[in-house]
């Protein structure tokens, strides 16, 4: 270790990467700490895995410079980086076993060492990621949950300072996949590697990460924990990723401080956080959680129509209509049910929500 | 349609059953069985010029391989990264080499190493210090070992590179990754990974060499490969003995070819989530 604890392990400075006139990666600057978990997330193409494969050395940026605990790498090649990659789809070597995949990076260090040493971390390696004695077994005598694993375990037994994983569930079904994340969490804890992962899927990077990087068209657009990004998205681009909401068009009245009210469609006012770039008399956008809502039957809120229910065990989706402010969705607890008893469609309601409970953005 | 595909294949493959069965002759006439032997093989095994041209056969076919599967699997490898028009030029070429008759590379061969000789000739003659003992380059062994090296060299670098390009990019990242380097990469994953068309890529070679008439005809010189000695042999008759030839001939490539369609399939089985 070179650099002490509050050191970051990693530092993209400006770096910017050009595919010929293709700009994937714009001016990004990030500082990733020491043994967080952090995820870079969004839709495909938005330059998250070109961040990724230049923190990997994949590719050079084409400005800026990319910092591996202190030291400026832009020029090492991949295989001098002290880090490792988990690929998408694995990439483990078909023609070898399970534990010469495992070793490939230990049997690459010169000095070689000692044979009965790579053996003994193989062995850990292994029953780190639950697959004790699986060592002589051929990659295709493996199901994908389990090469996962190996991909897993041939990175973690070089001990990187920074592990890269490139959608790594991607290839996995839906179970598994909730059983790896909660796994790969675990581990990230156990290890005290600093991770980076690489996602399109919102529940994955909320569920697992310390910092989220929303990433669209080469640039960061929001970066903060999952609440952060949840409760204070930035801009309707932000609050549309992370999690489910609706969004109602309106006209900004006033801003107090970081609060602003707005009135939507119908005159319903919408008062709440005020997100960046929010002035008055502009177009904005109120962002309302489905669970900030509630449907009651006394009057008062907003007239409703129940068109759709979705049962989801703890909680009811409805999808309702109001004249003005078109379809949305209610999210209702079991308990707010228990008082209200079921809606069917086509029942009418009354929609509220307390003050605060929307967001007010710029319809960015 | 089933009935000319039929006659189409019996048309094809009745002569060379033919040449098989009579080769177990025990008469001494090739138009008339006259019960089996194998004596007609005994006999052409014992041939001391049918030996000499199978040993010619056997150093052209074996160097002919190795040059063409060693300058074919480099050329696969390197025109991996030429891509546009360049790539182009040079697929037209690579299959330009494999469709043009073997008569024209053998006449075009033949003229261009002979103009080469002459041109050479001369100047290693006035360059040598004692004069009249300047060696010679003429048509033999080496000439074979070139036309057919260049030609069976196509051959290598179309197997090899449906390979290469079959190969998962992301493995060879993954090795990097792992801290392997350029040249480490290439001996632990690329190699071992295209083994199998290399493998096939040079028996392929070795029998395209091995049962080649035409090229070798031209370029030979004063050298007789197995076909051409079956060839000349002809002239003076169709015997048992030739049948016999034949027949080993036959049996030798066709078991070459197999075990490089059997390497090739095996190879190209990979992991199943494929």
């Amino acid at each position: 270790m070179t650099g002490n604890d509050d050191s970051p392990i990693a530092e993209l400075r400006g770096a910017t990467k050009r595919f010929g006139p293709v700009v994937a990666a714009r001016n990004l600057n990030l500082t990733i700490r020491r043994g967080e978990f952090l995820s870079f997330l969004g839709p495909s193409g938005c330059g998250k895995t070109t961040a990724l494969r230049m923190l990997a050395g994949f590719e050079t940026p084409s400005e800026g410079a990319i910092f591996l605990d202190g030291q400026q790498v832009n020029d090492l090649p991949a295989h001098r980086r002290p880090v490792n990659m988990v690929f998408q789809h694995y990439a483990l070597f078909p023609h070898l076993t399970v534990a010469e995949n495992i070793s490939y990076g230990l049997r690459q260090r010169r000095p070689k060492p000692p044979k009965a040493d790579v053996a003994a971390a193989v062995e850990r390696a292994l029953e780190t990621v639950r697959l004790p004695g699986f060592g002589a077994r051929r990659i295709w005598e493996m199901s994908g949950g389990q090469q996962q694993r190996v991909a897993l375990a041939r990175a973690i037994v070089n001990e990187p300072k920074l592990l890269l994983l490139d959608e790594p569930m991607a290839a996995l079904d839906k179970k598994l996949r909730h059983d790896m994340q909660i796994e790969l969490q675990t581990l990230q804890r156990q290890l005290g590697i600093t991770f980076i992962l690489v996602t399109h899927d919102q529940e994955e990077a909320l569920s697992m990460s310390d910092r989220i990087c929303i990433m669209r068209d080469g640039q960061i657009v929001q970066m903060g924990s999952p609440r952060d990004l949840y409760d204070r998205p930035k801009n309707r681009y932000v609050a549309d990723f992370v999690g489910k909401s609706n969004f109602f068009d309106g006209t900004v009245e006033s801003v107090a401080g970081d609060s602003a009210k707005m009135t939507g469609p119908g005159d319903v006012a919408f008062v709440g956080h005020a997100g960046e770039g929010v002035a008055p008399g502009q177009a904005a956008m109120a962002s309302v959680r489905p669970e900030q809502i509630s449907l009651s039957r006394g009057a008062g809120g907003v007239p409703v129509t129940v068109v759709n229910r979705i049962f989801l065990g703890e909680h009811t989706e409805y999808l309702v209509r109001n004249p003005d402010l078109g379809q949305f969705l209610i999210l209702a607890s079991r308990q707010a049910e228990a008082g209200e008893g079921n809606f069917e469609p086509g029942d009418t309601g009354y929609a509220t929500w307390r003050d605060g409970a929307a967001l007010i953005l710029n319809n960015d | 349609m089933r009935v000319y595909a039929l006659a189409v294949y019996l048309f094809l493959y009745i002569p060379i059953g033919v040449i098989a069965v009579f080769s177990f002759n025990a008469g001494r006439y090739a138009a008339q069985l006259q019960g089996f032997s194998t004596q007609w093989y005994g006999k052409a095994l014992a041939n001391p010029f049918v030996m000499e041209a199978l040993q010619t056969s056997a150093t052209v076919a074996a160097s002919s391989a190795l040059l063409a599967t060693i300058a074919g699997t480099l050329a696969a490898l390197a025109l991996q990264g030429v891509g546009g028009r360049p790539r182009m030029i040079f697929d037209a070429l690579l299959y330009i080499a494999v469709m043009v008759p073997g008569i024209v590379i053998g006449i075009s061969t033949l003229i261009a190493l002979v103009t080469l000789f002459d041109w050479l000739n001369p100047m290693i003659a006035s360059l040598w210090p004692v004069a009249g003992t300047a060696p010679q380059l003429h048509l033999g062994t080496g000439s074979l070992i070139a036309a057919h090296g260049l030609f069976a060299m196509a051959l290598v670098v179309i197997i090899v590179r449906a390979r290469v390009a079959g190969m998962d990019r992301s493995l060879i990242e993954a090795s990097a990754d792992l801290g392997a380097t350029p040249f480490g990469t290439f001996r632990q994953v690329t190699l071992p990974q295209i083994a199998p068309a290399i493998l096939a890529g040079f028996l392929l070679s070795f029998t395209f060499s091995f049962d080649d008439f035409i090229i070798a005809f031209f370029v030979a010189g004063s050298e007789t490969t197995l076909p051409i000695y079956v060839f000349s042999s002809i002239r003076r008759g169709v015997t048992p003995e030739i049948n016999a030839i034949g027949t080993m001939v036959l049996a030798v490539s066709l078991m070459v070819l197999i075990l490089a369609q059997t390497i090739l399939r095996r190879g190209g089985v990979r992991a199943p989530e494929e």
